[in-house]
């Protein structure tokens, strides 16, 4: 017989074992007094821990629990968001006749504008979902006329659900998008850049409460945005970047 | 899916509080920060993945917030806990109290695992996501809190219960 694990005898007590390994418990359990008699103290608990707050699911709930909605900053925040990408919009619609003194958004801050408009997306966070993913990096790639990829983030948590194209300054975007397992989202934005074709370093922008680690390389721009810390978005960023440049 | 369905987990989040801080005050603020919390962060919500382990998630993280900040009053009740009497007869009511105020012996962190496997019916690795620690940490602070109580309930309720400093 192998050993019993403490875990199991827990298992046992919480009745998540299957029928066998219950069986094998029991077994065990008949010549293990002491520890039989401290499972019974166990499952006691459990019952007693029932007894006492099950009695709170029949409550009538305060209204102020059922009152609770959205804070204002929040809605506000979402609106700025939407507000600035409309802006964005704006200055594509201008076209050629775009005044001096009118630059382009920065890209963290299309970037973190077009994570801030899609990442709470519940149904549609994106146009194409992850089990195309041949068909979305193909079909994104041929829009921004390069060959692009879709990071794998997995080893960090991070799962590919798909990905849109949407419309910046410079033309076309692909956007992807990343969830862990807690629902956290991560978006990378790729756009190409105007001009000569040139190289930089990574480069940090927190925008409101979006955190994006951006960077030039030859004629695009990448931007990786998300509601993380600086610290953990950069590992991820370092990541996406080994795995562009190979 | 919609934002309607938080609603009915009120009910289970308000046991789960209740269970975790004791006062019925506190608890049900506990719940208010964290339903805020979740309107506002929705989005992050999976769909098809549990709402109801990702508002333990959200809870957990408020509570440990709101432990950090009032740290010192719950460290005080605990040290200020009343000597559990030494009685011959006993109601079922009263022998449960003993169990709500052995249950305030706990460290919080034993606490919360303790309450959502047993109460909450959570399996271990979704306690593990909730408290985001590994399933060892989980096991471990499963088998001390059950020690604990106990000990602290003398091994069983049935007998007076004795004081453990």
């Amino acid at each position: 017989m192998k050993p019993v694990l403490e875990s199991d005898l827990h298992a046992y007590v919480d009745g998540v074992l299957s029928e066998s390994a219950r069986a094998e418990i029991e077994a065990w359990l008949s010549t293990h007094p002491e520890d039989a008699e401290r499972l019974r103290a166990y499952s006691e608990q459990n019952a007693m821990f029932r007894s006492l707050y099950n009695p709170v699911l029949d409550e009538l709930v305060p209204a102020a629990l059922l009152a609770v909605r959205p804070n204002r900053w929040f809605r506000h925040a979402m609106a700025a968001a939407i507000f600035a990408l409309g802006i964005g919009l704006g200055w594509v619609m201008r076209g050629p006749s775009i005044t001096p003194q009118m630059v382009p958004l920065p890209l963290a801050r299309q970037a973190a504008t077009a994570h801030a408009v899609y990442s709470p997306e519940v149904r549609h966070p994106v146009e194409v979902t992850a089990d195309q993913e041949d068909h979305l990096v193909k079909w994104l790639s041929k829009r921004l006329g390069t060959t692009l990829k879709a990071p794998k983030l997995l080893p960090l948590g991070f799962d590919l659900i798909g990905g849109r194209l949407l419309s910046g300054p410079q033309g076309p975007v692909a956007h992807f998008m990343y969830q862990d397992a807690r629902g956290q989202r991560l978006t990378l934005y790729v756009t190409r850049q105007r001009g000569e074709p040139r190289d930089t370093a990574f480069r940090f922008s927190q925008e409101d409460r979006v955190a994006v680690f951006y960077w030039v390389d030859g004629n695009f721009g990448y931007a990786l945005s998300g509601e993380i810390s600086k610290d953990n978005l950069l590992q991820v960023a370092d990541v996406v970047y080994k795995q562009l440049n190979p | 899916m919609d934002r309607r369905s938080i609603i009915e987990h009120i009910p289970r989040l308000r046991r789960y509080a209740r269970a975790l801080v004791g006062d019925r005050y506190i608890a049900d603020d506990l719940v208010q920060d964290t339903l805020e919390r979740a309107w506002n962060k929705f989005y992050l919500w999976r769909p098809g993945s549990d709402l109801r382990a990702w508002l333990f998630t959200i809870m957990h993280n408020v509570f440990v917030n709101q432990a950090r900040r009032r740290g010192y009053e719950i460290e005080q009740t605990v040290e200020e806990m009343p000597a559990v009497a030494v009685r011959g007869t006993q109601t079922l009511q009263l022998e449960l109290q003993d169990v709500d105020r052995a249950l305030r012996v706990l460290p919080a962190e034993q606490r919360e695992v303790v309450l959502l496997v047993a109460v909450e019916e959570l399996s271990y690795k979704e306690v593990s996501r909730a408290l985001d620690v590994p399933i060892g940490t989980v096991m471990s602070r499963l088998s001390r809190a059950r020690e604990r109580m106990r000990h602290v309930l003398g091994g069983q309720t049935a007998v007076s219960l004795k004081v453990v400093k």
